[in-house]
């Protein structure tokens, strides 16, 4: 079975999104995804300062098997990428709730937080 | 489609082993047990057992089972020494793939053909289809036999461990029909579509079962895991092996994929033989070529292949290398341009160089 954290929000794409008390949040993909995709091989991340509406594709996860795009759970501006996923991608595999965060950024409209699973909810989709 | 999957006589083991089951070609089969990149490094550096009983077998026998596999194959076939086998091409008459297949000769007049998943059915139409005046039969064993692949430097120690059978004297591309973990009636072969070293062995449809689990735990302590087709697909593209639907098809001739070798125009009449003498002399059209990539994003089937603005192919098979750690693949590529230095291939609006490889990655 796949590690849900109860503390995090989630989108039906997989994506999971912790927010701070400073309404910055940091955004990466489930354990079920990364369990789905196999052995990740590349992140293809923005740079900081873009923006993306809630749902736009951001990035995309490489694995042996497959490529899939990764959503925007929330309208957001990218602050930062995580870095260290270029030297070892397979952080995604062994880490995804810790250090495969993906990208650092500042919400846009709090209120659309709201609109996103919660961990039961998410659990429930798979 | 709500089509039905067949399952092979391993499928209980693999789901045991805690594989992940995926549909191909018509059958559930294991992509992976613990990891593709762990499973192709163990293949390349101790041993990998796969489960391939999804191949179809068909015998072909009878006074003229030579020269009727000689009338539709594209290799040579009435050379083809009994113990011995041969990987042929089997073309239409405009020179596209049928399938390709290893033909293994029993006799002068016995033949076992190992046939592609995906086209067995179809496979066995055709060569009947084809069979006209010759004195020969061809018959469906798809369902008697299963298929193990043992691939790795270490997988002859592994199975000699097994079987009392002389793998020391069976030379690449011959094969011994024997006892394999108390098993009767197993053809093993040196043959396999890793670009390691290894043995295929057709067994029995109901010994599968205890011959794998016999090898698993003789091999587990050579370092010999279960291996899936996501490791095999890598596996066989470093080794530039092509996998029918992608490097070879119907609408690509064995002259195109780089098989060249295969066509033997100086044996008389096959099937397809003006079409692919034509395309010998004239040039094909456009031609396979095997790449790497300076980069990490991989390049899939179906991307597009460019010189300079001018889209020249695409991209027929991609993955990454875990041997080279890095993204490799095959295009279809125009003539004129697959020499060119200049090819680059689109990811998700990304171009990027690709590099042409003048050899297989492995050898």
């Amino acid at each position: 079975m796949s590690n849900v954290p109860a503390d995090l929000r989630y989108t039906k794409d997989h994506e999971w999104i912790r927010v701070a008390a400073d309404g910055t949040a940091t955004i990466g993909i489930t354990d079920h995804a990364q369990a789905a995709l196999g052995d990740v091989t590349f992140v293809d991340l923005p740079k900081a300062g873009k923006a993306f509406a809630a749902g736009d594709v951001f990035g995309a996860v490489e694995s042996v098997k497959a490529a899939s795009d990764l959503y925007s759970p929330v309208a957001c501006e990218i602050l930062e990428a995580n870095g260290s996923l270029n030297d070892t991608p397979d952080l995604v595999n062994r880490e995804p709730y810790g250090g495969a965060w993906m990208i650092k950024v500042k919400v846009r409209n709090p209120g659309e937080l709201a609109g996103l699973l919660d961990a039961a909810g998410y659990a429930a989709t798979l | 489609m709500s089509e039905t999957l067949a399952r092979t006589p391993l499928h209980a083991l693999h789901v045991e082993l805690g594989a992940r089951i995926v549909p191909f070609a018509g059958w559930e089969m294991p992509v992976q047990y613990t990891g593709i990149i762990e499973e192709h490094q163990a293949v390349r550096k101790a041993a990998g057992l796969f489960d391939v009983s999804h191949m179809g077998e068909a015998r072909v026998r009878g006074r003229d089972a030579a020269a009727f596999l000689d009338r539709i194959m594209t290799n040579d076939m009435a050379s083809l020494r009994p113990g011995m086998a041969r990987y042929t091409v089997m073309c239409q008459p405009d020179g596209g793939c049928v399938d390709d297949l290893i033909v293994y000769r029993f006799s002068e007049t016995e033949f076992l053909i190992c046939l592609n998943a995906s086209n067995a059915a179809k496979d066995i139409a055709w060569m009947r289809s084809l069979i006209g005046p010759f004195k020969v039969e061809v018959l469906d064993e798809c369902a008697a036999w299963a298929q193990l692949a043992i691939q790795g430097p270490l997988a002859e120690r592994i199975l000699g461990l097994a079987t009392a059978l002389p793998l020391g004297t069976i030379k690449r591309f011959g094969f011994a029909v024997g006892e394999v973990a108390g098993a009767s009636g197993c053809v093993v072969s040196r043959t396999g579509y890793t670009g390691s070293a290894g043995f295929e062995i057709y067994l029995p449809a109901a010994s599968a079962v205890q011959v794998a689990r016999t090898l698993l735990e003789l091999g587990k302590p050579h370092g010999l895991v279960p291996a899936g087709l996501g490791a095999r697909d890598s596996l066989r593209l470093e080794a530039n092996y092509p996998l029918y639907g992608h490097e070879i098809s119907e609408r690509i001739s064995p002259i195109q994929a780089g098989l060249g070798w295969t066509v033997k125009f100086a044996k008389g009449e096959f099937v397809g033989r003006e079409a692919l003498r034509r395309q010998a002399e004239a040039g094909p059209a456009a031609s396979v070529i095997l790449f790497s990539l300076d980069d990490r994003r991989i390049a899939r089937q179906g991307a597009q292949v460019y010189a300079g603005e001018t889209p020249v192919g695409e991209v027929l098979s991609g993955t990454h290398s875990p041997t080279l750690n890095k993204p490799i693949g095959t295009a279809l590529v125009a003539a004129g341009f697959t020499g060119s230095a200049e090819l680059t291939v689109d990811i998700r609006g990304h171009r990027l160089p690709l590099r042409v490889a003048v050899e297989p990655f492995v050898k």
